[in-house]
C-alpha cells in the first residue's frame, strides 16, 4: 500500500477544512473563550448547541480519527492496562486511552476537558457508560437525554413527548445555565431551515446511487459526504454551502458519466458489482478495505451505516422549524441504530431492490453490539425476501488486532465470484433451448 | 492429451488433482505445504503427474490379470519412491554438506562436522531400501517427515562417534532441509520411471509378468500429458505465479469439487487444519452461501491436535480411543486452549479418558454445526470433508447430531475428500477452456 | 415439618426443567389461563398478575442445553443468554407461552425483541423500555404511560380487564414475596452457613416459574426450615457477587465460590426478584405506585443511569457495608456490556473505601470451576490474613 496522499475531490478538501476549523477552535479555547459540549453522533442536537454557542466536541469521531491515524492500537491498549475489557466497545478504549496520553486532537494540540457533557442517549447503551466514565474523570455536568428505542418500528407520542419534556424541563435550562446564554427558539429555528435544506440535497447526492454507473461510492466515499451533516456543521451556513458543492460536482459526475473517485486517482467507471452494505467501516484499515472494493470493481451503491447519525431518506425525515422542539426528538429518535430489527430489514431490502443491488455485504463489528447482534438474521431475511446473495465478513472499529485483511479479502472475493457463477448460471438459463447444447432441459418439440 | 490441473494450497498440505477433457480425474497428488509456495505448487502438481502416469500404465494394461498388474505397478511404484528418495536424499547431503563449510558450522567444527554428515548419509540411503519395501510402516510419505525421522534415528549415534554434539548436526539438518524443501523438484520424471523399472526387472519374482508388461508401460510413458489449463486456490494462491483468471476461491473450488464427487449434495462441511467452512451448493455446483470460522481454533482440526499433544498421543489414536467411549462426558469450553485445561479437570474428577475423548470429539462437532447452522442448516444430501472426517469418533458424533437436529439426512464421506478443493479447482480450468 | 432438602431439590427440579412443567400445568389446569415469557430485570410482574395470567422468567438455557440452532443467530463474540434464549425457542420449549416481554438490559437483548417479531410473528412480542430520566414529571410520566399500554396489552391478550383493584391486590402479593425474598437474604446475611448459596440460588430461580403465592410460602418454609436445621458455623470470608444479572452462571460456579471458602452474603442473580427496595405503596392509583417506585426505589444495576457522579456505586458500598462484606467478587458474563463497561467504575469506589476486590468472566456454560476455585479461594484467604482487623 504506497504512503502517498490519496487523491480528494473540492468537497472532500472543504470538509477536511472544516473539521479541521472545528478541532482548531477546540484546541483553543483559552484564546477564544468558547466553551465546549461533548456529544454523540446519533442523536447529535448540534443545532441546540448552537443556540448557546457551545463548540461541539464528538468523542466518536474523535476515534475515528485515531483510528484513521493508526494510533488508536495503542490508546486501547493502554485502557485495557487501566482494567477496561477485551470485550468492549473500542471506541471507548480509544477514548480512554487518548485521554491517557494528553487528549491530542489530531492538529497536535490538546483538547480541553469538556463544559458539558450532553449525553444524547440514542441507539447505543455503550454510550451511557462512555459518558459515566468521562464523568468520573472530568467531574462536569452530565445531561441525560434518553431517547427511547423505537421497538415498534414507529414513533409513538409517549417516546416524542417524553423527549420534549427532557429537552424542555432538563437539557434547555441546563444548557442555559452553563452557558449563560438564554435560550432563543427563534435561533434554532433558523438553523434548523438551515438544517432541511443541507439535507434536502444530502438526500439527493446519495440517491444517484441508484445510476449505473453510479457516481458516488456510498459507503466509504459517502464517509466524506456525511461528515458535516453529522458533526459540528448540521445547521450552519457551512453545511448548507458544502451540501450544495456537494450536489453539483456529483451532478458533473453523473454528466460525465462518471463513477466514484478511489484515493488512488481513478474512476470507478467499470462498476462489475453494485453492494448493498450493512454496519460501519473498518477505521484502521479504512483505504486498505476500500481497496478490496474497487480493485474488484465493486461499488457501494447504499449504505446504512451513512444513517447513523440521521435518517433522511428511508421516510423523508427533515427538521422542521415549525415544530422546532418535536423534530429534535424526532430526528433522534429516527436514528438507523435507534430502529428496530424488522425496520433495519425492511430498509436494507428496499435499498436492494430500489438500488439494484447485486448483494449485501455485512461487515459485523466484534466491539459493536448495538449494530451486531442481530446482523445473521438480517442476513438470512434479506437474502431470502430478495434472492440476492450476502456476504458475511468480520472485523472493528478501531482496534487494528481485529482486522485481518487475508481472512476478508478471501470472504470477498468468494463472495464476488459466488454472484460472477450466479449470473453465468441465470445467463445459461436465459439462452433460448437449442443453444443450450446437452443441458437437461433440453425439451423435445412437440408435433 | 490434454488434461486440466488444480491445485490447492492449504496452510498444512497442497494438493492437486488432474483431469481429462471430459473430467475423468486420471491423478492426484499432495505435499507438505512450505513457505516457497510456487515450489509447493509445483511439487504437488508433479506428484498428480506421477499419479497420472501410474492411471495411465493401468489403462495400457487392461489385458493382464488384474493381481498380476496391481502388483506390478505397486512395486514399481515403490521402486520409483525409492528412486525420488534417494534423489532428494543425495540433494540434502550436497545441502548439508555445502551449509557445513560456511563459516558458522565450519569454525566450530571443522572437517569433523562433515564427516559425519558423510557417514551418516552414507547410512541413510543404504537404509532407505527397506523403508519402500512391501509392507512397510510409514506414518508419513512426505520426503520431510521421512527423512526427518531416519535423521533421528541414525543422527545420535553418528554424532557420538565422531565427538561432535547431535544439536550441531541438527542444527545443520534444520538449515539444509528448509533449503531443500524450497527448490523446485528437479526434472527428468521419465529417466526415474526407467531407472525404477531397471531396478524392478533386477528382482526375479516378477521376472515374467514384467516381461510381458514391460512394453505397454512404455508405451504409457511416451504418452505426452499437455497441461491445457491450470487453476488454482486455497489459502495461499495470492501467491501463485498466475493470473488472475487461473485464481478461483476455495469456496467455490470446494463447492464445486464436493458437488462432483456427489451431485446431489446441497450442504457441504469442511472442517481442515486451521479453518472450518460450510458450504451450501445448488444442484449446478454453485456456491449459493457460505460461513467461515478462519479465526478461531475450537472446530477446527487444531483442536484436535492440540488435544493429541495433552493426552500425548498420537493424532490418529484420538479417533479409534473415542470410539470405545461408554458414555459422552460433557465438555463445555468453546476454547481451544481452555478444553486442555477442562481435560485434566474431568481426569481428575475420575472420568474415563475414552469418555472425555468421546466429549471432546463432540465438542468440536458442535463447534462446527453452529457454524453449519449460521449457513443455512443442513439440506440433504451433506458432504462432510477435511482430515477430520478420517476421524470415526467424530463421524460418529456428527451423524448423531445431524440426526438430532436435522433428521435422516444422506451423509457423504469420501476418502478422497482432502482433493475436493484441488477437484473443483481442475473443474474449472476443464470449463474455461471446453465450454 | 419440611427440610430444607426436600424444599430445595424440588426449586432444583423446576430450575433443571428447561421444558417448564410446572408453568406448563398451572396453564393446562385451568381454561384461558395465559404465560407471558420475560427476560431480566425491571419487569412490573404485578401488572400481568393483575391480568391472571402468569410470569415466567426466562434465563437461558443454563450450562446443560446444547446449543445448535441459536449459534446461527449471533457471531461468537456475543453473551450466550441469547443464543440459548433462541435455541429454547425454537427448539419448541415456549409453544405453551403466550407473550414475551424484554426489558431495556443491554443492545443485544433490545434486538432480540425485534427478532423474537421476526421468529415468532403470532407470539405477543413487547420491548419495555425504563426511563434513564428520574423527575416525577418527566421519567415518571414516560413510565406511566408505558405502564397504561402495556396494561391495555395485556386486557387484550388476557381478555379481560384489569381493574385498580386487580392491580392493588397484584401488588400486595408481590410486595410479600419481596418481602419474603429480603428476609432470605437477610437471614443468610447474618448466618450464612444456614443457608448455603446454591440453596438460596435455587430457592430464588424456582420463583421465576412458580406462582408467586406459591413462592413467597416456599421462602417462608424454607427459612422455617433453615432455622431449625443444625448446620455448623463456619468462618468463611464474607463476599457480595455483583455483575451477574442477567445470563446466569453455571451452579457449579456458585458452588465453587463457597467451597473455595466464601460465604455469599449478597449477590445480584436474581434481581428480578428484588430490583424494588422496600414495598410499593397499596392505595390510590396504582399505575402511579409502581412508577414511583421504579423512580425512587429501583435499584442500581449496569443498566440504568446513576445521575449524580458520586451516587455511582454507592448501592454496592452500601450493600458491603449493609451485609457486612469483606470483599467484592466482580462476576461478569463475557462480552456483557453493561456489567464489563460499569467494573472500572465500581472498583474505584471500591478502592476510595478500601473494599478488596476480585474480578472474573464465565458463561452460562462454563465447564471448568478449578480456576474459579483458585482465585476465589486466594481471595478468601488473602482477606482474611492480611485485611485489618
Amino acid at each position: 500500500m504506497s504512503a502517498k496522499e490519496a487523491v480528494k475531490e473540492p468537497s472532500m478538501l472543504k470538509q477536511k477544512e472544516m473539521i479541521a476549523r472545528n478541532y482548531d477552535l477546540l484546541t483553543s479555547t483559552k484564546e477564544n473563550g468558547r466553551k465546549v459540549c461533548s456529544t454523540y453522533v446519533p442523536g447529535n442536537l448540534n443545532e441546540l448547541l448552537m443556540c448557546f454557542g457551545f463548540l461541539n466536541n464528538l468523542p466518536e469521531i474523535n476515534a475515528i480519527q485515531n483510528g484513521m491515524r493508526k494510533l488508536s492500537g495503542d490508546y486501547i491498549m493502554e485502557a485495557e492496562k487501566l482494567g477496561h475489557s477485551e470485550d468492549v466497545c473500542t471506541y471507548v478504549k480509544a477514548d480512554i486511552g487518548m485521554m491517557g496520553k494528553g487528549n491530542i486532537a489530531p492538529n497536535g494540540k490538546p483538547l480541553p476537558a469538556p463544559d458539558v457533557l450532553l449525553l444524547s442517549y440514542t441507539g447505543c447503551f455503550t454510550f451511557m457508560k462512555w459518558f459515566e466514565l468521562l464523568r468520573e474523570q472530568y467531574k462536569c455536568p452530565t445531561l441525560m437525554l434518553h431517547v427511547p428505542y423505537t421497538a415498534n418500528g414507529c414513533i409513538t407520542d409517549n417516546m416524542r413527548d417524553y423527549v420534549v419534556r427532557q429537552l424542555k424541563e432538563e437539557i434547555i435550562p441546563k444548557l442555559e445555565e452553563i452557558s449563560g446564554t438564554r435560550f432563543d427558539i427563534d435561533r434554532l429555528r433558523e438553523y434548523l431551515r438551515n438544517s432541511a435544506e443541507a439535507e434536502d440535497d444530502l438526500v439527493w447526492v446519495l440517491e444517484q446511487g441508484k445510476r449505473k454507473p453510479s457516481p458516488i461510492d456510498a459507503y466509504f466515499g459517502a464517509v466524506y459526504y456525511i461528515g458535516p451533516i453529522f458533526t459540528a456543521f448540521r445547521g450552519t451556513q457551512d453545511a448548507v454551502d458544502y451540501y450544495r458543492m456537494l450536489r453539483a460536482e456529483i451532478a458533473e459526475r453523473v454528466a460525465q458519466g462518471q463513477g466514484p473517485l478511489t484515493p488512488e486517482g481513478t474512476d470507478v467507471t467499470h462498476q462489475k458489482y453494485r453492494v448493498v452494505t450493512e454496519g460501519p467501516p473498518n477505521w484502521t484499515h479504512f483505504r486498505e478495505f476500500w481497496k478490496m472494493f474497487y480493485d474488484e470493481g465493486a461499488v457501494v451503491v447504499a449504505s446504512t451505516y451513512t444513517k447513523v447519525g440521521g435518517l433522511y431518506d428511508y421516510d423523508n425525515f427533515r427538521h422542521d422549524p415549525d415544530r422546532p422542539l418535536e423534530s429534535l426528538a424526532e430526528y433522534c429518535l429516527g436514528c438507523y441504530t435507534n430502529r428496530n430489527m424488522p425496520t433495519r430489514i425492511d430498509i436494507i431490502e428496499r435499498y436492494i431492490r430500489e438500488y439494484d443491488a447485486d448483494g449485501l455485504l455485512i461487515n459485523s463489528i466484534k466491539s459493536c453490539n448495538s449494530f451486531s447482534a442481530g446482523q445473521l438474521v438480517i442476513m438470512r431475511e434479506v437474502e431470502t425476501r430478495t434472492g440476492k446473495p450476502a456476504a458475511f465478513i468480520e472485523s472493528d472499529l478501531v482496534d487494528p488486532r481485529y482486522f485481518s485483511a487475508a481472512n476478508i479479502k478471501n470472504r470477498m472475493e468468494s463472495y464476488f465470484q459466488m454472484i460472477d457463477q450466479k449470473r453465468k448460471g441465470a445467463a445459461v438459463s436465459a439462452l433460448p433451448v437449442t443453444s443450450r447444447g446437452a443441458s437437461a432441459r433440453h425439451s423435445v418439440a412437440t408435433a | 492429451m490434454r488434461t486440466f490441473i488444480g491445485i490447492d494450497l492449504g496452510s498444512t498440505t497442497t494438493k492437486a488433482v488432474l483431469m481429462d477433457e471430459n473430467g475423468a480425474v486420471l491423478g492426484r497428488g499432495i505435499t507438505n505445504s512450505r513457505s516457497d509456495y510456487d515450489t509447493a505448487c509445483a511439487v504437488a502438481k508433479m506428484e498428480a503427474l506421477v499419479n497420472t502416469r501410474f492411471t495411465l500404465f493401468r489403462q495400457n494394461l487392461t489385458d493382464e490379470g488384474e493381481d498380476k498388474v496391481g502388483a506390478v505397478l505397486a512395486a514399481l511404484e515403490r521402486k520409483f519412491r525409492l528412486v525420488q528418495f534417494l534423489d532428494q536424499l543425495n540433494d540434502l547431503e550436497e545441502t548439508c554438506l555445502r551449509n557445513a563449510s560456511g563459516t558458522r558450522f565450519a569454525g566450530a567444527y571443522g572437517e569433523s562436522l562433515r564427516d559425519a554428515v558423510r557417514q551418516l548419509f552414507f547410512q541413510l540411503r543404504a537404509d532407505a531400501g527397506k523403508l519402500f519395501e512391501s509392507g512397510a510402516e510409514r506414518k508419513s510419505d512426505f520426503f520431510r517427515d521421512i527423512a526427518g525421522s531416519r535423521f533421528m534415528h541414525f543422527g545420535d549415534p553418528v554424532a557420538k562417534a565422531a565427538g561432535i554434539p547431535f544439536d550441531a548436526l541438527l542444527s545443520l539438518y534444520d538449515k539444509s532441509i528448509i533449503e531443500v524443501e524450497n527448490r523446485p523438484p528437479s526434472g527428468d520424471m521419465k529417466g526415474k520411471f526407467l531407472s525404477a523399472l531397471d531396478h524392478l526387472a533386477g528382482q526375479h519374482q516378477f521376472n515374467g509378468d514384467l516381461h510381458q508388461m514391460d512394453e505397454p508401460i512404455r508405451k504409457a510413458l511416451d504418452i505426452s500429458i499437455e497441461e491445457t489449463g491450470i487453476v488454482g486456490t486455497g489459502y495461499g494462491r495470492v501467491r501463485l505465479p498466475f493470473a488472475k483468471e487461473f485464481i478461483r476461491s476455495e469456496i467455490l473450488c470446494h463447492g464445486l469439487g464436493a458437488h462432483l464427487m456427489y451431485p446431489k449434495t446441497r450442504t457441504v462441511l469442511d472442517i481442515g487444519g486451521q479453518d472450518t467452512k460450510s458450504i451450501q451448493v445448488d444442484g449446478a455446483g454453485i456456491v449459493e452461501n457460505f460461513q467461515m470460522n478462519d479465526r478461531c481454533a475450537a472446530g477446527c482440526g487444531r483442536y484436535l491436535g492440540y488435544i493429541a499433544d495433552e493426552m500425548n498421543i498420537g493424532l490418529h489414536e484420538l479417533g479409534p480411543i473415542a470410539t470405545q467411549a461408554s458414555k459422552v462426558v460433557r465438555i463445555n469450553s468453546t476454547c481451544t486452549v481452555f478444553a486442555g485445561a477442562e481435560l485434566r479437570d474431568r481426569l481428575a474428577l475420575g472420568e474415563k479418558r475414552e469418555n472425555i475423548l468421546a466429549g471432546l470429539h463432540r465438542a468440536i462437532i458442535l463447534r462446527a454445526m453452529s457454524l453449519v447452522s449460521r449457513s443455512g442448516g443442513i439440506k440433504d444430501e451433506f458432504t462432510f470433508t477435511g482430515g477430520v472426517a478420517k476421524n470415526e469418533a467424530a463421524v460418529r458424533e456428527l451423524r448423531k447430531l445431524v440426526k438430532e437436529n436435522y433428521g435422516d439426512i444422506t451423509i457423504n464421506i469420501n476418502p478422497n475428500s482432502i482433493f475436493t478443493g484441488a477437484l473443483g479447482a481442475a473443474e474449472f480450468a476443464r470449463r474455461r477452456l471446453v465450454n | 415439618m419440611v427440610v430444607t432438602a426436600e424444599i430445595v431439590a424440588r426449586c432444583q427440579e423446576v430450575f433443571e426443567d428447561l421444558n417448564f412443567t410446572a408453568a406448563r400445568q398451572w396453564k393446562a389446569s385451568k381454561a384461558g389461563r395465559k404465560v407471558i415469557g420475560f427476560m431480566p430485570v425491571y419487569i412490573p410482574r404485578e401488572l400481568i398478575h393483575a391480568a391472571g395470567m402468569l410470569p415466567l422468567g426466562i434465563l437461558g438455557g443454563g450450562d446443560s442445553l446444547e446449543v445448535i440452532h441459536g449459534d446461527a443467530y449471533y457471531q461468537s463474540y456475543i453473551c450466550r443468554i441469547p443464543r440459548s434464549t433462541v435455541e429454547l425457542g425454537v427448539t419448541g420449549r415456549l409453544d405453551f407461552v403466550d407473550g414475551m416481554l424484554f426489558p431495556f438490559v443491554c443492545d443485544v437483548i433490545r434486538n432480540l425483541s425485534g427478532l423474537w417479531k421476526i421468529l415468532f410473528p403470532n407470539v405477543y412480542t413487547h420491548f419495555f423500555d425504563t426511563p434513564q430520566n428520574y423527575r416525577a414529571d418527566v421519567g415518571g410520566e414516560y413510565y406511566r404511560r408505558e405502564l397504561l399500554e402495556l396494561k391495555k396489552d395485556f386486557e387484550e391478550l388476557a381478555g379481560r380487564e384489569i381493574t385498580d383493584d386487580d392491580l392493588r391486590s397484584s401488588i400486595r402479593a408481590y410486595n410479600e414475596n419481596r418481602q419474603l425474598v429480603e428476609e432470605v437474604y437477610s437471614f443468610r446475611a447474618h448466618q450464612p452457613w444456614k443457608a448455603p448459596a446454591t440453596e438460596v440460588y435455587l430457592l430464588m430461580r424456582a420463583g421465576m416459574v412458580l406462582p408467586v403465592e406459591e413462592h413467597t410460602q416456599l421462602m417462608r418454609d424454607y427459612l422455617a426450615a433453615a432455622e431449625q436445621e443444625n448446620r455448623p458455623m463456619r468462618d468463611k470470608t464474607r463476599v457480595v457477587i455483583t455483575g451477574s444479572f442477567c445470563e446466569q452462571p453455571p451452579l457449579d460456579l456458585i458452588k465453587s465460590i463457597e467451597i473455595a471458602g466464601c460465604h455469599v452474603v449478597d449477590d445480584d442473580y436474581m434481581l428480578v426478584n428484588r430490583w424494588l427496595k422496600g414495598s410499593v405503596a397499596t392505595d390510590g392509583d396504582p399505575i402511579a405506585n409502581l412508577a414511583k417506585a421504579f423512580l425512587e426505589q429501583s435499584v442500581e444495576t449496569s443498566c440504568k443511569y446513576v445521575e449524580v457522579e458520586q451516587r455511582k456505586g454507592k448501592f454496592l458500598v452500601d450493600c458491603v457495608r449493609e451485609r457486612r462484606a469483606e470483599g467484592v467478587i466482580f462476576a461478569a458474563p463475557s462480552f456483557c456490556d453493561p456489567a464489563l463497561l460499569d467494573r472500572p467504575m465500581l472498583q474505584h469506589r471500591l478502592a476510595e473505601n478500601n473494599i478488596p476486590y476480585i474480578a472474573f468472566k464465565y458463561a452460562e456454560n462454563s465447564g471448568q470451576m478449578q480456576p474459579i476455585r483458585e482465585q476465589a479461594g486466594t481471595f478468601a484467604d488473602s482477606i482474611k490474613l492480611w485485611s485489618e482487623p
